[in-house]
């Protein structure tokens, strides 16, 4: 990366600037990814980036800075995502 | 536009500070995808500066200036001169600011520019309070809201920003809100390619102040468009247009839902339901917001 010059403090971009932050997280999404119809409403919506789009814009979520705020399973249309508490597991 | 064509680049990085389910980060990723990296971004005091996160390191990808609470449309203004010096002209620059910085403490700054018609887009992002500090009241709080100043609720209604602002006559003004991502993306996109000052605000329901459960940020939003409580319009050289869900409010088409739909999920207006309801504030709620919009037909329902 380029360093600048300059006599003040000066911050540069990082992925991860406050570290994982998938560690805050107590509820955690799950994706169907049968039920996904590729609306991409979570991707738009997730107030950290942590929905990843791929090139066929189907989604998968990134477990290493989701903070588990729960938005797209909120705004997902079809159910696709659920929250449950993180170590736990729904039948 | 639909979704699928906005460009999947993020501007802002991942693990950043902000709150899990924060209003601002959906709006900075809506507003960057719009501006492109060809952005410089002037943030004085807000929960954005926070959100950049701690020395070496940044979550912004794009270069951003810190600047004093009241100075981010005077900062804005001498890095758009700068680059004007210069003689570049792709370059856009974004003050963002919180509604604090805006409403109350930026607002001569932000004046100033604007009269100066400094080519630059002031972008508001509106939750409120001042969350940062820990949610005081601000200059937008609603009447009857709860915050750590306000502790039985405001006494007094908001102001209406976007009507100072109008009074600039400026080539492009909006109102808009975080759930709608079109709405955000085409006026951004349509200020971005307009030279002169252009304002945009956004609302930003903010789950830790306004005291609900933080995945329905953006269902908040969409609950304050549909009762009347916010309205999305957009004002270019002074012919103004209400957008989506709020024209059809404006000409009549569906009825508004009652402004307690949307206070009845949020804490900070809790004391209106509990122990008992507060009937006399709940009715000052409603009669302020169908006098607002009574007010809007008035001046801007064109016949």
């Amino acid at each position: 990366m380029k360093k600048y010059p300059v006599e003040t403090s000066l911050s540069y971009p990082k992925k991860g600037a406050m570290g994982k932050t998938g560690s805050w997280r107590v509820f955690k999404p799950i994706l169907d990814k049968k039920k996904c119809v590729k609306c991409l409403r979570c991707w738009i919506f997730c107030p950290e980036g942590s929905i990843h789009r791929e090139k066929d814009d189907s989604v998968s979520i990134d477990y290493d800075y989701c903070k588990g705020c729960g938005v797209c399973a909120n705004e997902c249309n079809v159910k696709a995502i659920i929250m449950e508490r993180e170590g736990e597991k729904k039948k | 536009m639909a979704l699928k064509d906005y460009p999947v680049d993020e501007c802002l990085l991942q693990g950043n500070a902000s709150c899990p389910g924060c209003p601002a980060t959906i709006g900075l990723r809506l507003v960057l995808k719009a501006l492109g990296k060809k952005t410089i971004m002037v943030v004085p005091a807000c929960c954005t500066a926070v959100i950049e996160s701690l020395y070496p390191h940044t979550s912004f990808d794009i270069p951003v200036m810190n600047i004093a609470f009241e100075a981010a449309a005077a900062g804005a203004s001498g890095v758009e001169a700068a680059l004007r010096q210069q003689g570049r002209t792709d370059i856009t620059v974004a003050a963002w600011a919180g509604d604090g910085g805006t409403y109350d403490i930026g607002i001569q700054a932000l004046s100033g520019a604007l009269e100066r018609r400094t080519n630059f887009i002031y972008i508001c992002y509106n939750n409120q309070i001042y969350s940062n500090t820990g949610i005081q009241r601000s200059g937008a709080t609603p009447y009857a809201a709860w915050t750590t100043t306000t502790v039985s609720g405001k006494n007094e209604f908001r102001k209406e920003m976007g009507e100072i602002i109008l009074a600039h006559h400026i080539p492009y003004a909006a109102q808009t809100c975080i759930s709608y991502p079109e709405d955000v993306i085409s006026k951004i996109t349509k200020a971005k390619n307009i030279p002169g000052p252009k304002y945009i605000e956004i609302l930003a329901p903010c789950p830790p102040g306004w005291r609900f459960s933080m995945d329905k940020t953006v269902e908040m939003g969409r609950l304050a468009v549909d009762s009347g409580a916010w309205s999305l319009w957009e004002c270019e050289n002074d012919v103004m247009t209400f957008n989506g869900k709020s024209k059809l409010i404006l000409e009549k088409k569906i009825p508004p839902k009652p402004v307690e739909e949307w206070i009845k999920y949020q804490g900070r207006f809790s004391h209106l339901f509990k122990p008992q309801r507060d009937e006399e504030r709940l009715k000052a709620i409603q009669k302020y917001i169908d006098d607002l919009w009574e007010r809007y037909r008035k001046c801007y329902l064109k016949p």
